[in-house]
């Protein structure tokens, strides 16, 4: 795995988003080293479609994610959204593209400002904006609110410590929705929350998404709600890209290495279900050393020689199934 | 991960009406309420429930860890036969780590940061066992090659921050397992952790305890790290045990609605991506004032009104094993009704986007 490549890169009108060869690294203090947290990613979204990112923790997907957004600007490559390429954007156009993409983040209460009333959060983007009258802003911020299940009412007398974490979660999302955004950035949007709740906030987004028209980029490390939210799935692992299908062709027919331990890891829940995860040897090495060729090689139980120095490319082995491996798995 | 528990008489621990409540200033916070167990020698048992449901309030009450200010216990904690309520710390030091001990969720931060590897886990054998320096080195070094560490001898040297986040916690398993317990308290062992590190991590765990007869209490929020690793789950809610069953058969014949919700609020591998999923309303009772009936009433889709004024004792099913509170259990006529009725209710509604 740990891949680069384009193959997988579609040629159409629709798509929102075109992210193409983003690097991202990190210099390390007083060392002259470097992070190498992406290195060489391309993928792109499609109006309405929801992609998610999976990958164990270091992988990069929450850098790409940030990446996109400019925070911090990537090292090299491009991200085209909406014909409008974004790196080379000036600080004032870059805030004005911001609008169009909004972020939700993992820890729902530490996001929001504790000494403001929620629905003053809520308002704030549309007076920075200056969109609107008073009383059109009023209406939206309402209707908003009520969308995602907070009471107006009780948002314009609290605070955000006054609310639970799956109600502060659908706070932020409230917030990122009120510039009407075409595409919404999620980062672990439901890994602080308890089962219930992170379902209660899975299925708000799914209604948001076809009320509003959202593009979606759903990261997070848990497969299975990765899986129950996206149309297509990027697995990354150390700063490269896998394998990408749709969300049931990925789990179905796993055909990279790294993904198949990775689907073979969770543990259902279901003692019926045989829990035999397949061993990976060690933990992954550091992106500030990554191995040669495929980077997942050191760890791959189907690794050759070639692994050893030959990087992957992206190729379709599948119809829309694409995978940057040399020996994968075959069905 | 058999059901061989019914044979042995004298369960190793037993906990009866333990209770353990917090006094706060907003009131006091009944974060353990009455909950009564027993588990036999190599036994293990996962405990799941959501944040602030008292699992990991339990398993420390259990072990005497909590802080003694403004703290209520009552009830009683047999272990071996022996009482364990009422025990000075002083006491409870020939019992911690000989006989029970635990691995907390953080490696990162249960370690001590500026202390060698080697001497953290030698320290416990020298001072409960009496082991002499190089006994204990040797013993440690034995230790990290159980919890297959590779080069253990270079390891016993190093400080925790040079290891990664699996092998900070495959020591904190050397440490609990170093003076030979026959109680082992795992308190989210793998939720710091990614993924394909936790599969080791509990198969680890697992063969420990079976390696050395060991009885194992899990408590953990994700209800597939207890399927595959527990022989008998309780499911907690509210500072309670609602239901309690041997793993199997709780998954294949829960009764509590609560079970019921949980379970089909987790997103599977095998259902079809966009698969909509179970919620359950509202949030967690407060514990300063628990509802007056069930604790999960105010939220279940079951509740009649008998459900929010009496609260339901655990009631045994055909399986003596398997027990659970509720008064309309799942299968039963009134359980049938309701949910008859909600599909009606949902059929006419049509197809809304309410939950």
């Amino acid at each position: 795995m740990a891949g680069t490549g384009k193959a997988h890169l579609r040629n159409s009108p629709d798509v929102l988003l075109s992210v193409n060869d983003l690097v991202v690294e990190f210099p390390v203090a007083r060392t002259g080293l470097k992070v190498n947290a992406v290195s060489g990613i391309s993928f792109d979204v499609i109006k309405g479609e929801t992609l998610g990112i999976v990958g164990e923790s270091g992988c990069g997907k929450s850098t790409t994610g940030r990446a996109i957004m400019q925070l911090p600007a990537p090292t090299s490559g491009s991200i085209d959204f909406n014909g409008q390429e974004l790196t080379t954007l000036s600080k004032d156009d870059m805030r004005d593209a911001r609008t169009k993409i909004q972020m939700i983040f993992q820890d729902p209460i530490s996001s929001l400002n504790p000494r403001r009333k929620v629905r003053d959060i809520v308002l704030e983007p549309l007076l920075v904006w200056k969109r609107g009258t008073q009383e059109e802003r009023d209406i939206l911020v309402n209707k908003i609110l009520e969308d995602v299940g907070i009471d107006p009412q009780r948002a314009a007398e609290s605070y955000p410590h006054q609310f639970s974490g799956g109600q502060c979660q659908r706070i932020s999302i409230a917030r990122s929705l009120v510039l009407d955004p075409q595409m919404i950035i999620c980062d672990e949007p439901v890994s602080a929350l308890d089962v219930s709740v992170q379902a209660q906030v899975i299925n708000l987004l799914e209604d948001l998404k076809a009320k509003y028209g959202l593009t979606l980029i759903f990261i997070a490390h848990d497969l299975a709600v990765v899986k129950s939210i996206s149309d297509r799935v990027l697995v990354m692992y150390l700063g490269k890209m896998c394998e990408l299908a749709s969300s049931d062709d990925l789990y179905a027919r796993p055909r990279h290495p790294y993904t198949n331990i990775l689907v073979d890891s969770i543990p259902e829940p279901d003692p019926e279900v045989i829990y035999a995860p397949t061993a990976v040897m060690g933990e992954p090495p550091s992106p500030i050393n990554p191995p040669a060729g495929c980077r997942f090689n050191p760890r791959c139980p189907n690794v050759q020689d070639r692994c050893r120095v030959e990087e992957p490319e992206m190729r379709e082995i599948a119809p829309a199934h694409f995978v940057a491996c040399h020996n994968p798995l075959t069905y | 991960m058999n059901d061989s528990e019914s044979s042995s008489p004298t369960p190793l621990l037993e906990v009866s009406d333990l209770k353990t409540y917090f006094r706060t200033e907003r009131g006091t916070v009944k974060a353990v309420d009455g909950v009564s167990f027993s588990l036999q020698r190599g036994q293990s048992l996962g405990i799941v429930g959501e944040s602030g449901s008292g699992k990991t309030v339990l398993s420390r009450s259990i072990m005497g860890l909590l802080g003694r200010n403004n703290l209520i216990r009552e009830g009683s904690i047999k272990f071996n036969g022996q009482e364990l309520m009422g025990l000075s710390v002083k006491e409870m030091r020939s019992i911690w780590g000989q006989e029970m001990s635990m691995i907390f969720q953080d490696p990162m931060t249960s370690l001590n940061p500026v202390m060698k590897i080697g001497r953290q886990i030698a320290e416990p054998l020298m001072l409960h066992l009496g082991m002499n320096k190089s006994e204990a080195r040797l013993t440690a070094e034995k230790l990290l090659t159980d919890v297959r560490i590779p080069e253990p001898q270079r390891r016993l040297n190093q400080y925790p921050h040079e290891l990664s986040g699996g092998m900070r916690q495959r020591v904190m398993i050397a440490i609990a397992l170093a003076c030979g317990p026959t109680l082992l308290f795992a308190d989210e062992p793998t939720t710091a952790l990614d993924v394909t590190v936790q599969a080791e991590i509990l198969h680890l765990i697992n063969e420990q305890r079976v390696d050395r007869n060991m009885s194992l209490i899990l408590v953990t929020h994700n209800i597939g790290v207890v399927a595959g690793n527990t022989d008998v789950i309780a499911v907690m809610y509210g500072g309670k045990i609602v239901e309690k069953a041997p793993t199997k058969t709780l998954f294949s014949s829960y009764k509590m609605p609560y079970t019921e919700a949980l379970m089909r609020s987790i997103p599977k591998l095998r259902q079809a991506s966009h698969t909509r999923l179970a919620t359950i309303p509202g949030r967690p009772p407060d514990m300063v004032n628990p509802p007056l009936g069930c604790n999960f009433a105010p939220r279940c889709a079951y509740a009649r009104p008998k459900c929010l004024v009496e609260e339901p004792e655990l009631t045994v099913t055909e399986n003596p094993e398997h027990v659970y509170a509720c008064f309309y259990p799942v299968g039963s006529p009134e359980y049938h009704e309701r949910k008859l009725e909600l599909s009606q209710r949902v059929d006419s509604l049509s197809t809304g986007g309410q939950n």
